[in-house]
């Protein structure tokens, strides 16, 4: 049976390519659309808008990036991100080898990978409510005067989201870890920590930094969640982008709303392309 | 009028934005006007700001989904005359002169005061400002929306301003008054909604009047009080988008909102726990819901309204201050 399909399977390209003489490049053009309208063309028309007035070019808006209020949100959402992205990476990093010693093919692995698959994508209004509600001000802590307090009151909510997300990106690279390295160190004499100081943690570092860097950019973007947990001040980007597009009390500006946009597609620009060099190292290794 | 009818028929549609079912009896008005002229309302971003609107009139400028016609505060109206068709209704001499435009490129629809809801099982009978600082009020005191974005909450700091020895042209009391609210521990500052009200997470909230009743709330122990030394009133405007895709059905949209009729847009603000502009007049030549008018919330003092050139200058303070004092 399964010789008789890979037969058939064989037969088919060799056919199809003596009718179809399409350029080789045309696979991708499905790909190439979607980059372009999902990310490339938003792209252009933030980086138009930040340089752009009613009458033309004009760079000066971009000078509102010097402003001492506008650099506040770019602190708070760099605060944030790097707090959430650490404590995240941390826990999701010690629960996915607790994972990944266990029975591979056993319930509590799959059932801890579906439940971070869901987990990593609950946030929101929904996990924001489901927090003050539960355990927030209305629940447990309803004398604390930290809840609504930046950033240790979002820090909790945004774990939530990190850790699992932490765990799905660096389980793989956990998985990696090979047996036989573990043994060789010990047949030289290596004890537990020789072999993660010159074996294990080498080679899951360029894997767990890149982790953090994504952990980083998934909280640098998230804006729904931290606005259903408060929405009177903002305390970051995303936020204030918010205001400046729909204030209607006579601060809205358009202008300032595209150039805290660029300034977010630089830094996420840079993170990502930091991401990409340290999965190509990591890489090397854990295949 | 029949002729008016006649084309917004023809048109069959109308492009509303930014109008919350539960807003000032939305949900009815929209109704009513749909039934009584069989004409379809399309109904964008309900919960969009008035910004928002003018937003949408310039980016769908010229397509078919591009808003007929606007509910913006003053702020937002009077610098947008421009995108604006000047239209004036039937009953144009009953809205008083300082409430609309000369030309009619805008018109005050309805308003309001601000006042305090709260959870009145829980708190008792509130009076006073001053007692929302007392220990009991943790974590629940909040405004509607954040003051260097939304008029409502704007308005609040400036009722707690005026509570607090302020004035129309001074926010800066009203500021530090809520910045001894989060000292207290009793600044909530989530988005106030009938949901975080039924879930306890703001249990007093600084809103309109006709936002903060226990119908809208949907809490029957909500209660609402206008502080007797700081009544502050406001207005909304509706305009007509010079460009709209409608154009008959917009016009018959503000006919309809300002006819003094039993089922007319007067009336059923009133009966949403709003002002209507018309609200005097009506009240004199017999045509109001007087039962409407007797729910509404009792007010003591003399209302004061915020000029443009005040609000502009409130805002600018708050923007240097207001993050300062609440984070």
């Amino acid at each position: 049976m399964a010789v008789a399909s890979t037969t058939q399977t064989g037969a088919r390209p060799g056919r199809a390519g003596r009718r179809l003489a399409a350029p080789s490049w045309v696979g991708t053009v499905p790909f190439l659309c979607y980059v372009g309208i999902f990310l490339l063309l938003p792209t252009g028309i933030v980086i138009w808008g930040a340089v752009r007035n009613s009458t033309g070019f004009q760079f000066s808006n971009l000078k509102l990036l010097g402003n001492s209020d506008v650099r506040s949100y770019f602190v708070g959402s760099i605060e944030l991100s790097a707090i959430t992205a650490v404590v995240g990476a941390v826990l999701g990093a010690v629960l996915a080898y607790a994972i990944a010693s266990g029975n591979p093919d056993g319930a509590v692995r799959r059932f801890s990978l579906a439940g971070s698959g869901v987990l990593a994508q609950f946030g929101g209004v929904t996990l924001a409510f489901a927090f003050s509600a539960t355990i927030g001000p209305v629940g447990y802590l309803t004398q604390a005067s930290w809840f609504y307090d930046f950033p240790q009151g979002i820090v909790p909510i945004y774990v939530y989201f990190q850790v699992p997300l932490m765990v799905l990106v660096f389980l793989p690279a956990i998985d990696g870890l090979r047996i036989q390295w573990r043994e060789a160190s010990e047949n030289l004499g290596g004890s537990t920590w020789h072999y993660w100081r010159y074996v294990g943690g080498p080679l899951l570092a360029p894997a767990f930094t890149g982790a953090l860097l994504l952990l980083f950019a998934n909280a640098l973007s998230a804006f729904a969640t931290i606005q259903a947990w408060e929405n009177q001040i903002a305390y970051t980007v995303p936020q204030q982008i918010s205001v400046a597009i729909s204030s209607e009390v006579g601060t809205a500006n358009p202008s300032e709303a595209d150039v805290l946009a660029l300034g977010m597609v630089v830094m996420v620009a840079i993170i990502m392309t930091g991401y990409a060099l340290l999965q190509r190292r990591a890489a090397r290794w854990l295949r | 009028m029949a002729a008016l009818i006649k084309a917004a028929k023809k048109e069959g549609q109308l492009n509303v934005i930014a109008l919350p079912p539960t807003w000032a009896n939305y949900g009815t008005i929209i109704k009513t006007f749909e039934q009584k002229y069989g004409i379809k309302v399309n109904s964008a971003n309900p919960d969009g700001s008035s910004q928002d609107e003018v937003n949408a009139i310039k980016q769908e400028n010229g397509t078919a989904a591009a808003p007929d016609v606007v509910d913006v505060g003053l702020a937002i109206a009077v610098p947008n005359a421009s995108l604006f068709a000047p239209y004036k209704v039937a009953t144009w001499n009953d809205i008083p002169t300082a409430q609309k435009d000369s030309t009619g490129a805008w018109y005050e629809d309805y308003g309001g005061y601000m006042s305090v809801g709260y959870n009145s099982a829980k708190f008792g009978t509130i009076t006073s400002l001053n007692q929302l600082l007392g220990p009991k009020f943790k974590n629940t005191v909040a405004l509607n929306g954040d003051p260097t974005e939304a008029n409502a909450a704007l308005q609040g700091v400036e009722m707690a301003s005026i509570g607090e020895g302020g004035s129309l042209g001074n926010i800066a009391p009203g500021v530090a008054f809520f910045h001894k609210l989060k000292e207290a521990g009793n600044f909530s500052p989530i988005q106030a909604t009938g949901a975080t009200v039924k879930a306890g997470q703001t249990e007093v909230v600084f809103n309109w009047d006709y936002l903060n009743t226990a119908s809208v709330v949907g809490s029957p122990t909500w209660k609402v009080f206008v502080p007797s030394n700081a009544v502050l009133g406001g207005y909304y405007a509706q305009a007509i988008n010079k460009n709209a895709p409608h154009p008959a059905a917009a016009r018959l949209w503000e006919e309809f909102l300002f006819s003094q009729a039993a089922d007319g847009g007067q009336n059923l603000w009133l009966e949403g726990g709003a002002r209507p502009v018309e609200q005097p007049t009506m009240a004199s030549n017999g045509s109001i819901n007087s039962a409407a008018a007797a729910k509404l919330p009792p007010v003591s003092g003399t209302p004061v309204f915020m000029s443009l050139s005040q609000s502009t200058k409130a805002e600018n303070y708050l923007v240097a201050n207001w993050a300062k004092a609440v984070k």
